[in-house]
């Protein structure tokens, strides 16, 4: 393991606005005094004179987002996902979400792996949030190279956008050049028809390394990467329910409302089966370095192997 | 001003707060305190101020119009049907279901609405978005809203404010709508957003005062306003909310409710003897 290269997705935010510089003359970026972290301080040098710093004023950028928006810019506006989802839900739902402005929220600092800041700067709701919001596509990418296609597919779509990113430095698993972002499709990683983790964001490099431990105790079991989050590939959900008949899912958010609930939702209604959601149960996050925050959480392989086994038992 | 260019301006306000009290009564709910009281600034603006092309209404050149105070939609449609945006049939199904007018503005359904507004302090800001915008590209349109003296308590239209002085927004007019009334009491009682005029100077917006009901000095502010360079402006203009019916007038209980068969048909009455004055008849 000691090859693998990591990279926070925020960076790969960043570096995707500058590229997408090159085939966009429209393009704006706005911030909220958080460049440095969020990122867009790499397109910010790039391109000085299409980003605007809006201050510590969340619920502001997202109007003046939205009136860019109306007004021909391709905008991206980008805070910490806790003030972009959280402090600024409601201009998201009234000023971007209901009048359906083309608007791409970049929210970096999901999650609890934020770390040492701890609980308040930890939102484990945001895509419980946004993906309430009619219209609202939710995008969670897992690695560099999906993120920046992410990104880029975002910049297409004629409409408001979600996307989130971490600040945690994540193994990049996928190949630059062999891979594809389809909006809305989920990515079988690995088949197998005992048991399907579906995973989004950092989590499914987790799912993955979880899948090869299962393999050596004789579990075959199937991986899927939800990045889209809304629109969900629901065929690739019911397929696998209908498949391995036990679903367990896996993410760095709340239990509540997030790829689990989503998940259980297309499930419920479609196929049921056994489900057991890996997630943030319902407590707030704490300080800590954060790889040890995602173990004490559950957030790991091998909480994944474990929960992996209970659920093959209710099959 | 010249007294038929007042007269004009003095039929077509009467005849938006007909449209208001039309649009309300049929509702059975409703602002129209707030609606009357923007009546007439909404009057100039359409009539003498805004390129607007009402037959080619996302024209791109055109001047923005955002309703930040999106209750008094009412007063808005009014004018956009007396200028031909839609058939002024639609006021009567005004918040029925189905209906294209929406109970606060709705940019995707009603032609002529720049932005949805109704969440207070939210359109502000979406116009200081498109006022940059205009920078940004060099693009000469400007950018016009309307906020609630109760709106401005908003916390967001002071982050807006900030933000529009700070990029030297002179192509972005804010008007208050200072009638001092908001849905629990005096605007001095329930939670004193005063002095406005200060306020907005401190945060760096050239401020100007105006009288709400007096055409005359609407089109002094306005001129005014045009002749300000590297910095918003804001008109602060004094009104009486449910101006021109008389019972509604300077009445709290009038901000959000309809009038019923009997009080709109004095309202009605009310209204028709001014245009009937007006139009000399």
């Amino acid at each position: 393991m000691a090859d693998v290269i990591k990279k926070a997705t925020r960076e790969s935010y960043g570096e995707a606005l500058v590229e997408l510089a090159e085939k966009y003359d429209n393009l704006v970026v706005l911030d909220a005094d958080l460049a440095a972290a969020t990122k867009t301080g790499i397109f910010k040098k790039a391109h000085p004179e299409s980003f605007i710093d809006c201050g510590i004023a969340e619920a502001n950028m997202m109007g003046v987002a939205a009136g860019l928006a109306l007004t021909g810019k391709k905008v991206f506006a980008s805070s910490f996902a806790m003030f972009a989802a959280g402090r600024a839900y409601e201009q998201v739902r009234n000023s971007i979400g209901y009048p359906h402005v083309n608007v791409k929220i970049g929210a970096t600092h999901a999650g609890i792996s934020v770390g040492e800041d701890g609980a308040t700067h930890q939102c484990n709701e945001d895509i419980a949030l946004m993906r309430t919001i009619p219209g609202m596509t939710v995008i969670c990418p897992a690695d560099d190279v999906e993120a920046k296609a992410a990104v880029k597919a975002a910049a297409e779509i004629d409409g408001p956008v979600y996307m989130r990113f971490g600040r945690l430095a994540v193994p990049v698993f996928n190949d630059p050049a062999t891979y594809k972002f389809e909006l809305g499709k989920g990515v079988k990683i690995k088949d197998g028809n005992d048991v399907t983790i579906i995973a989004t964001g950092l989590m499914v490099n987790e799912a993955v390394i979880a899948a090869e431990e299962l393999e050596k105790q004789g579990i075959n079991a199937r991986v899927i990467n939800i990045h889209t989050i809304k629109p969900i590939d629901k065929d690739i959900i019911i397929e696998a329910a209908k498949e391995t008949g036990a679903i367990v899912t896996v993410e760095e958010h709340s239990v509540i409302g997030g790829l689990g609930s989503a998940v259980a939702d297309v499930v419920v209604e479609n196929y049921p089966v056994p489900m057991i959601k890996i997630g943030v149960n319902d407590v707030f996050g704490c300080s800590g370095p954060a790889l040890d925050l995602l173990k004490k959480f559950g957030l790991s392989s091998e909480n994944i192997v474990e929960k992996a086994k209970e659920i093959l038992a209710k099959k | 001003m010249d007294a038929t260019k007042r007269k004009n301006l003095e039929i077509t306000s009467c005849k938006v707060r007909m449209s208001v009290i039309e649009g309300t009564f049929n509702a059975k709910s409703g602002h129209p305190g707030g609606s009357l009281s923007i009546a007439d600034v909404l009057t100039y603006l359409y009539c003498e101020k805004m390129n607007v092309d009402p037959q080619n209404p996302d024209m791109k050149e055109r001047d923005r119009f955002v309703l930040s105070k999106g209750h008094c939609a009412p007063a808005l449609y009014g004018i956009l049907a007396e200028k031909g945006y839609f058939d002024k049939e639609e006021i009567k199904s005004l918040r029925h279901i189905g209906a294209m007018l929406q109970g606060h503005p709705d940019r995707k359904g009603t032609p002529g609405v720049d932005m949805s507004t109704g969440s207070l302090g939210q359109g502000i800001s979406v116009a200081c978005g498109m006022a940059l915008s205009a920078k940004l590209s060099n693009e000469s349109y400007k950018v016009y809203a309307i906020l609630g003296d109760g709106e401005i308590e908003e916390g967001q239209v002071w982050e807006a404010a900030m933000f529009a002085a700070h990029n030297k927004l002179d192509n972005l007019l804010a008007i208050v709508d200072f009638n001092g009334l908001q849905i629990d009491g005096k605007i001095t009682e329930v939670c004193s957003p005063l002095p406005i005029p200060e306020k907005f100077e401190a945060f760096g917006w050239h401020v100007i005062e105006m009288k709400a009901h007096d055409f005359d000095d609407i089109e002094r502010a306005f001129n005014e306003a045009e002749k300000i360079v590297g910095k918003p402006v804001v008109i602060v203009m004094t009104s009486t909310k449910g101006k021109g019916v008389s019972y509604m007038e300077n009445q709290l209980n009038w901000h959000g409710a309809a009038p019923n068969k009997e009080q709109y048909d004095i309202a009605m009455a009310e209204l028709n003897a001014k245009l009937a004055e007006l139009e000399g008849k």
